[in-house]
């Protein structure tokens, strides 16, 4: 479409910058207003939300259960809210069953509690790979699940956005909610890593 | 990325040490070029207007991706890429510019004069980016 027209003629940061320049001065973009999302989802909105909630859910079973039926709700419930956020499911891991969380066709992602996706979710190899050889991806994401763990994928959409609540590890039962925050990774809410009770970092 | 000064948005992606800053950041710069961070708040912005509905925007991001994944030899892969190419066929598509219009300002800023950022106006005072 309009590829043809405008690809070619400048780079890309040219091309934004064009936009940029047309939608202020048509006063449809308030510069205020976009340094203030930009700011929001750069440094703000971030993995840390989702882990709160994580870590309510590990530490309030009532929670757990409202979170399980109704995750909008109840990650609303915490404060937490916005685009991308309008229907999320929350899916439980257990000993038994693992979920992963994809979108196949762009980048569909819970940004209220997870923030903006790393650049490995919205890669074309992940997209594909993780649908047709889960296990394998998750190993070489340096997830090794044993072979009777029965791994689930869940294609985000416009619709819906997933997120795992990861299984809580074993030996932190004396730990306070806020020190069980500390613990939880994006990647285990994505469900490419499992939380561990010393955290190493998530795949870069 | 070379945004040597420090800015609270900086400062916030450096710490690594702080408890909070594993979870927030998990030690990944979010958008790797300044124009990244551009595009991405342009689309969050027109949408937070109204200007369009976010299922034809990513109905668009959709097909831009599928037209890198039917080629992927053609361009180094760059999500934003796809993400500024779906935000212009929105403004486009739906007639909050004209594809005339973009085309000659796309033009005008392509054809400016080298060192034209020295009065070039951006928002953030630590965006100028001197390589000469």
């Amino acid at each position: 479409m309009s590829e043809d027209l405008i690809a070619g003629r400048a780079p890309i940061a040219v091309r934004t910058e064009a936009l940029e320049q047309l939608l202020v001065e048509r006063g449809l973009v308030d510069p205020a207003v976009m340094e203030k999302f930009i700011q929001t989802y750069e440094s703000d909105v971030g993995p840390l939300n989702g882990a709160k909630v994580v870590a309510r859910a590990w530490t309030d079973p009532e929670y757990r259960e409202r979170l399980l039926a109704e995750g909008t709700s109840a990650i609303k419930e915490l404060g937490f809210g916005g685009p991308q956020g309008e229907h999320i499911v929350v899916v439980e891991n257990t000993a038994s069953v693992h979920n992963v969380v994809v979108c196949t066709l762009c980048s569909c992602y819970p940004w209220p509690v997870l923030g903006l996706p790393p650049s490995w979710y919205k890669d074309p190899a992940y997209r594909a790979r993780v649908v047709r050889e889960p296990r394998t991806v998750l190993a070489e994401m340096g997830l090794d699940l044993d072979d009777d763990v029965e791994i689930k994928i869940w294609d985000s959409s416009s619709e819906v956005r997933y997120m795992v609540l990861p299984e809580r590890p074993a030996g932190t039962g004396n730990l306070s909610e806020d020190e069980l925050v500390a613990l939880v990774s994006r990647d285990s809410m994505v469900g490419v890593a499992k939380v561990s009770a010393s955290p190493e970092g998530d795949v870069q | 990325m070379t945004c040597p000064t420090s800015n609270s948005v900086q400062q916030s992606l450096l710490e690594t040490e702080g408890k909070t800053a594993l979870p927030r950041q998990n030690g990944e710069l979010l958008f790797t070029e300044p124009w990244e961070s551009r595009a991405f708040g342009l689309a969050v912005t027109l949408h937070d207007q109204r200007a369009f509905a976010w299922e034809d925007f990513r109905r668009r991001l959709i097909a831009r991706i599928n037209e890198w994944e039917a080629d992927p030899a053609g361009a180094q892969w760059s999500y934003y890429r796809c993400w500024l190419q779906a935000l212009e066929d929105v403004v486009i598509g739906s007639g909050v510019l004209s594809a005339d219009e973009v085309i000659d300002r796309v033009e005008t800023l392509a054809n400016r004069p080298a060192g034209y950022d020295h009065e070039h106006e951006h928002d953030h005072e630590h965006d100028h980016e001197h390589s000469h």
